[in-house]
């Protein structure tokens, strides 16, 4: 092609062979909110089809040639009743459907498998339940639905998947959560769709869903060698945590054992259901948090702890199931490598503390 | 019979009135001093013209930046204070003020027959506070800019940036006070100093629909300003209202700025509605359609407005219920504007039309904002918004609404009342070019934006996936477009200035008492105070008083 220029050929060839207009559709909600966006693209198309032909049928029709003398008209009640109920009987309808979705899309099933987000200038951080991070990707398996539960360390994120038709703010301090099923194996756009800062825009990346073979290969071979519980576990033990929550009849902390879902009453009277924004609050703020019965001497670990941290330290409460397994923390952590030094037993940390005062 | 209803004096021995508002007193001083709502009107537009062309030069690079999927024109810093600049000043410094303190400070006394506003001082002093504000924000863009975005969003703006946040906060904060005092001015001229006989239902719909928007203005601008003043505070002293580790709700910073931000959108677009009615009906030689209708719509659209703001935070984490009220409330906010489209459209209906600039720009309004107004459903709807939200889809419809609604009727309302405003014609051939092309160049870049945002091109990207590059290079060719088509009004109408044909009072034979004065009009207004003995948009009233001058003149 000669008589064309070089830059017009290369931008023609893009254009036909690297041209999206429509996303994928890979994941269960992505056809349902499909069908609801073409029907909201159908009665917009008919909206517009009609106001475009009254406005040029009657500019036609009574342009001031064909019809000098115009005709007074005041007005229709009945034509204003008529385009009053028609679209708003339409909205209606989309506003059911919508929220039938919306419903759907932030109700995440009893069964999924949860994956924490962390998200933070400029970059996310998966942390899977085996103890798999990943940064700026997130493999998942396909067909089984996966919960995310997403923090942001810094300023507002949004964790945006095009193709699963989901996103998700990313807010600090706060836990939100949002859940998918992917159908279709592929490489997808992943996108931070909330404005946080210089990097706003690499701060991108993929979503790999696999097939569940490939998936089980995946888990196998990017493994850290400890799961996400049993980081929290050597957390729980190096921050000393095991100091006062210890199951043990004169514990100075209340068990943590099945504490997660519980129902508490807290020493202001208020009752809660312990959850992962409660568990977070808990470590963070205790001061506001204390069970009824136990004196307020927990102190905050504000500042000390990485989102991440209280990642692993909640996940390992949630599988928390008996005092037994409590107290066997409190044994066997003292013997990890580093972990003996800070993971003192109770009795001796007043002298630890007062050695840091000196 | 001809196509067109100009009707112009003979030329030959037409001229401009000697004694008018431009006339009246001479001097620079004389226009800084000045209390005369014309007066201050002109000063109004002269500076949003200069404040809208920095931001169109701001938006025209972020196009040319985007033009590539890398970010090669400008380091992402860069972009990010240019896209943060061009939404800063469109919307307090261009937008917000357009329509009402230009095209309103001038028209509304005129047009409910008063001499003036109601506070004329207040009126100059919103000029003072909205200049203050202006050049403040301008000092901020030249010693270093800001880079938040124009939403300020916590706890970027608080703790994360370097930027001048507080500098362009409280330019934002000053320049909030001229809207207060012109939507308090215009509430208390319209109650107050209506003529003899103009009753509520008597009003133009001009004045329906910047009375609802100076409800907006009086009632929400305070709560921006309360907003951004929480912001300065909690970047200065740390009080730690809007930051999570102090105890603070990062979420209710998105609940107050969207409390004003929203109603924002319709302090915006209400002035611009009014104006179509009046473009419409003039050029139609009809009474605007149910009347009631579209006046009561824009009253409707004022009270639901300040009802519907957390359907900017679906995805945000409110809780699900809260989602479910917002979304059903969104949708009763879009009804009042599907009825004011009906009304025109059927204000056509026998009526005897003719294309002159302001009609041609009054349809590309109801185009566009017909559009615009759709693909709001679009996000007002739950589901969908999930997807679509935070893309370039939300960047497609605001500037649906806002450009190609908001300004499209700007333009109208200038072109259909310059002749008034300076006494001479525009030229009608090349400006109804400059309408198509800015219709055209419109359209070419902002729908590709639709669907980029399906596809969930998020917005404020500085570079991009390759396969979006398409898209983008039809955006970016078309805003070249739409600059052209914004560059000739600028450069015709200051030619008419001195060129233009004279107009006469009434060239386009409207009924509104605007027109049945000279122009430009006297500084006092009218010779006598008015009586409004008819309906608005009574054209068969207009023929009657024709006809009795014919037979009094000879």
């Amino acid at each position: 092609m000669p008589q064309i220029s070089p830059v017009l050929w290369q931008f023609l060839v893009k254009w036909l062979t690297n041209f999206a207009l429509f996303p994928p559709e890979a994941s269960r909600i992505a056809p349902q909110l499909d069908a609801l966006y073409f029907f909201i693209v159908l009665v917009s198309l008919i909206g517009l089809t009609i106001v475009i032909l009254l406005v040029t049928s009657f500019s036609i029709l009574y342009s001031k040639k064909r019809h000098p003398v115009p005709v007074q008209i005041e007005g229709s009640t009945l034509l204003e009743a008529t385009w009053t109920i028609v679209p708003l009987g339409l909205f209606l309808v989309m506003f059911v459907w919508g929220a039938l979705i919306y419903f759907r899309v932030f109700t995440p099933p009893a069964n999924a498998m949860n994956i924490y987000v962390v998200g933070k200038q400029w970059m996310w951080k998966a942390e899977h339940p085996g103890g798999q991070h990943e940064i700026n990707s997130l493999h998942v398996p396909a067909g089984r639905a996966i919960q995310l539960t997403l923090i942001s360390q810094d300023v507002f994120h949004s964790f945006s998947i095009p193709a699963f038709r989901v996103k998700r703010e990313a807010i600090p301090g706060r836990y939100t959560t949002v859940w998918f099923e992917a159908t279709t194996p592929g490489t997808y756009h992943l996108f931070c769709s909330q404005y946080c800062g210089t990097e706003h825009s690499h701060m991108i990346g993929d979503v790999v869903v696999m097939s569940p073979e490939d998936y089980k290969t995946w888990l196998a071979s990017s493994t850290s060698g400890a799961s996400l519980a049993q980081n929290g576990e050597r957390l729980f033990a190096s921050m000393s945590c095991n100091a006062c929550h210890n199951a043990r009849p004169d514990a100075r902390g209340p068990s943590l054992a099945n504490v997660y879902g519980a129902k508490l009453t807290l020493t202001s009277g208020q009752t809660v259901t312990v959850d992962e924004a409660y568990l977070r609050q808990a470590i963070l703020n205790p001061s506001q948090n204390i069970t009824q019965g136990y004196a307020p001497i927990m102190p905050t670990y504000q500042g000390q702890i990485s989102e991440e941290g209280l990642i692993a330290l909640i996940e390992y409460i949630k599988n928390l199931n008996s005092d037994y397994r409590v107290q066997q923390t409190t044994t066997t952590t003292t013997l990890l490598p580093g972990g003996a030094g800070k993971a003192a037993p109770a009795k001796q940390e007043p002298a630890g503390q007062g050695m840091v005062q000196q | 019979m001809s196509d067109t209803i100009v009707l112009l004096p003979d030329q030959s021995t037409a001229r401009i009135p000697k004694r008018n508002y431009l006339t009246q007193e001479n001097g620079l001083l004389s226009w800084l001093l000045t209390r005369d709502h014309k007066r201050i009107g002109i000063l109004y537009l002269i500076s949003i013209s200069f404040f809208f062309l920095l931001g169109g030069s701001l938006a025209g690079l972020i196009r040319l930046e985007l033009l590539t999927p890398q970010s090669d024109l400008l380091a992402t810093d860069t972009y990010n204070k240019v896209f943060t600049m061009h939404g800063v000043i469109m919307i307090f410094f261009f937008l917000v003020p357009s329509v009402p303190a230009t095209l309103g400070n001038f028209f509304l006394p005129l047009m409910i027959g008063a001499k003036d506003l109601a506070l004329p001082k207040m009126n100059l002093a919103s000029w003072y506070m909205y200049m203050a504000g202006g050049l403040l924000a301008l000092w901020a863009m030249i010693t270093g800019g800001v880079d938040t975005g124009w939403t300020f969003t916590t706890p970027l703006s608080t703790h994360f940036v370097n930027t001048n946040v507080i500098t362009t906060g409280l330019a934002i904060f000053i320049s909030g006070f001229s809207s207060i005092f012109t939507g308090l001015n215009f509430i208390v001229t319209i109650h107050k100093m209506r003529a003899p006989g103009m009753t509520w239902f008597r009003l133009p719909l001009f004045v329906w629909s910047n009375y609802a928007a100076s409800v907006l203005m009086v009632l929400g601008t305070p709560v921006l300003g309360i907003t951004l003043i929480l912001v300065v505070l909690e970047r200065t002293v740390g009080i730690g209202i809007f930051d999570p580790t102090k105890g603070g709700d990062p979420l209710l910073f998105q609940h107050l700025f969207w409390f004003y931000s929203h109603p924002a959108v319709y302090i915006m677009i209400l002035p611009g509605m009014g104006v179509i009615s009046e473009v419409i009906s003039t050029f139609s030689r009809k009474r605007v359609f149910g009347y009631t209708a579209v006046a009561f719509s824009s009253v409707a659209i004022a009270v639901f407005g300040f009802f519907v703001w957390a359907h900017h935070m679906f995805i945000m984490g409110i809780s699900n219920y809260a989602v479910l009220v917002f979304s059903l409330l969104t949708m009763l906010v879009a009804v009042p504007s599907a009825i004011k489209i009906f009304n025109w459209a059927l204000t056509l209906y026998k009526g005897s039309i003719t294309f002159e600039t302001p009609m041609i720009y009054a349809f590309g309004f109801m185009g566009l904002f017909t559009i615009g107004g759709m693909t709001g459903v679009f996000l007002g709807t739950s589901g969908t918004d999930i997807h679509l939200t935070e893309t370039y889809f939300i960047v497609a419809h605001f500037h649906f609404v806002m450009v190609g609604g908001m300004l499209m009727a700007f333009l109208a309302g200038l072109h259909f009342w310059w002749p008034k405003m300076t006494g001479r014609m525009y030229p009608e051939k090349v400006s109804q070019f400059a309408a198509v092309v800015t219709f055209i160049g419109f359209n070419l870049t902002f729908f590709p934006q639709f669907i980029l945002g399906t596809l969930g091109m998020p917005r404020r990207y500085a570079s991009y996936p390759p396969e979006f590059q398409v898209l983008n290079v039809f955006s970016t060719a078309g805003a070249t477009i739409l600059g052209v088509g914004y560059l000739l009004p600028v450069l015709y109408l200051t030619w008419s200035l001195k060129y233009g044909a004279i107009a006469g009072d009434n060239p386009w034979q409207a009924t509104g008492l605007e027109w049945q004065t000279q122009s430009p009009p006297l500084t006092e207004n009218f010779t006598q105070i008015p009586i409004m003995d008819h309906e608005a948009y009574d054209y068969e009233w207009l023929e009657r008083q024709k006809e009795k001058e014919v037979a009094s003149v000879g």
